[in-house]
């Protein structure tokens, strides 16, 4: 392929990223990181991948440093839920990050079942949109309508 | 306590024609380990003892361990610096002996506590790699993984006396478990043995995982086979294959047919060993019972295979292809862990789809309509120009067919 396309951590070397996509600290699993940014790039998206185990400080440097108009979290472990929720918390501490778009899915519970109380937990602490496994075609229409991609 | 030489054992059964059967096996519970222990030992193969550490040992939290053992709370994998010395040296007590070697498995990055701990219990076999057990996992700094392996291998190297021979195998053989092209697996196979053998060891196994081609695999063994005389004269070496490590069949019957595959692939090609999966593996963490079955099927498999005359490598895709990786990084620094990182910070090697910050990520595999694992891109890999046959974009929906295709074949009956 040609030069354009960057690395697998990042779309594009030399842009600005539209997405920060990362995983959760406890969660090694990288296949369901690697997809979502194929997907992301396929609807015009530069994506920045954190990749695996990443502690929220990182998460937190990186929108800071980034400014990403989305940031997507994704974890497959089953210590989704937990590990989501601190993370939403700490990212929304920060006041220039207080109107950034973040949702969250994946595997986010062990049981694998859709829980309503987790979803409006995470929601109540700030992520604008849960995912389940399985609602790929609902987050690729709602990256899609997400500005700041570049339309190709 | 006996000693066992893992290295000296598995060459006198592969001498005698028989294939050495592995299971990735862990528990918390000494009891139960020693139980797993037994079983593998009476699952009536040839066989060699697994112990499978669990992830907070993995990761050095050992504060977590012993949390969890004092709690009671189950654990993925054996504690080895958590329980006390007596208490394993009770759980291996007359398990582990010269008839029955017994290896550490483990996935750490910085391995000198669990080296440490091991050697204590008399035990010396063990595996991993400043490579292959840094990039698929975690951030751990490649520079970091490769001034800890350095440690690890001295540890070992030094516990040598004339009763006591340590042996380390590469995990190179498996990186993110699929879509890694056989050339890069191969290349990394060898340097991570090469980097063994140049801090000390002087008995180590050089890995392969089963990946989506028969053919393919069968001309990476080769290739690996004859890389490893090149660069590894006068070490003990053998070749291990590690039966398929990627998305696993769903069916009992599926996966099975992949485990018989796998054993198939080791006893044609030469290997000594096999580790196995078992008809679990989709599902959950297998049980001692779904470990010795597994060991059965493969052994039953093996019997009935007969070796292949051992072909020429050089010539093959694979050997051409693993052969330039391997020159190319050696030719970097005479520190075979300098060339390593150097390679990597170059793009020289490179692991598709891999996501650690020290992996340049310029590089994209894809199942070629053949069956055969190929480079969509070569991003910076010294690759001859042939190596790229289809430079293409690989969407997120064939990627998803790609990680799912060998469960889908063998679920569907198939065996390629």
């Amino acid at each position: 392929m040609n030069s354009s396309v960057g690395s697998m951590n990042s779309s594009r070397v030399d842009a600005a990223p539209s997405v920060l996509l990362t995983g959760t600290s406890s969660d090694a699993h990288t296949w369901n990181l690697v997809h979502l940014q194929l997907v992301l790039e396929e609807i015009g998206h530069t994506v920045a991948n954190l990749g695996p185990c990443v502690p929220d400080e990182l998460v937190v440097e990186s929108c800071l440093g980034l400014r990403p108009a989305l940031v997507v979290v994704s974890s497959v472990n089953g210590h989704g839920f937990n590990d989501g929720l601190r993370l939403i918390r700490v990212l929304r501490a920060r006041p220039e990050l207080a109107g950034t778009t973040v949702v969250i899915g994946g595997k986010l519970v062990t049981d694998g079942l859709r829980n309503v109380g987790m979803v409006r937990r995470l929601t109540a602490a700030g992520y604008d949109r849960v995912f389940d496994d399985g609602e790929l075609p609902a987050f690729r229409t709602f990256a899609a309508r997400t500005p700041d991609r570049a339309v190709s | 306590m006996t000693p066992a030489s893992f290295g000296g054992f598995v060459s006198r059964a592969h001498a005698r024609g028989a294939l050495v059967v592995q299971p990735r096996m862990g528990f918390g519970d000494p009891r139960q380990m020693r139980e797993g222990l037994r079983r593998t030992r009476d699952a009536g193969a040839v066989t060699v003892g697994t112990l499978t550490l669990d992830s907070y040992t993995r990761v050095n939290d050992l504060a977590a361990a012993r949390r969890a053992v004092r709690d009671g709370v189950p654990l993925n994998g054996y504690p080895i610096c958590t329980h006390p010395a007596e208490v394993s040296r009770a759980m291996l007590d007359g398990v582990h002996e010269a008839a029955f070697p017994v290896q550490v498995r483990h996935g750490s990055a910085r391995p000198e506590h669990i080296v440490s701990a091991l050697l204590d219990l008399g035990l010396d076999a063990t595996e991993g790699g400043p490579v292959s057990y840094c990039l698929p996992y975690g951030r751990t700094r490649l520079s970091d993984a490769v001034a800890a392996w350095r440690t690890a291998c001295a540890l070992l190297a030094e516990a040598r006396t004339d009763t006591r021979e340590p042996h380390l195998e590469s995990f190179g053989g498996c990186m993110l478990g699929q879509l890694c092209p056989p050339s890069m697996l191969v290349a990394l196979s060898v340097l991570e043995g090469l980097f063994f053998a140049r801090h000390g060891l002087r008995s180590v196994s050089l890995s392969y995982a089963q990946q989506t081609s028969p053919e393919q695999d069968l001309e990476a063994m080769a290739a690996l086979r004859a890389l490893a005389g090149e660069f590894l004269p006068g070490i003990d070496t053998h070749l291990v294959v590690y039966a398929y490590m990627g998305v696993f069949p769903a069916t009992r019957g599926g996966a099975l047919r992949l485990l018989e595959e796998a054993a198939r692939l080791a006893v044609a090609s030469g290997a000594a060993r096999l580790i196995v999966k078992t008809a679990a593996e989709a599902h959950r963490i297998p049980t001692i019972a779904d470990n010795v079955e597994a060991l059965r099927t493969a052994a039953r498999a093996a019997e009935a295979t007969t070796p292949r005359a051992a072909g020429a490598a050089a010539g093959s895709e694979v050997y051409e292809e693993a052969a330039v990786l391997v020159r190319t990084v050696l030719g970097l620094h005479d520190d075979v862990g300098e060339a390593l990182l150097l390679a990597f910070r170059r793009g020289l090697l490179d692991i598709p789809y891999c996501l650690h910050p020290d992996n340049a990520g310029r590089t994209r595999s894809f199942i070629d309509t053949d069956g055969r694992l190929r480079w969509a891109d070569t991003g910076l890999l010294p690759l001859p120009r042939t190596a790229l046959t289809a430079a293409r974009r690989v969407t997120s929906d064939e990627l998803l067919t790609a990680l799912t295709r060998v469960r889908r074949i063998y679920d569907q009956g198939g065996i390629r």
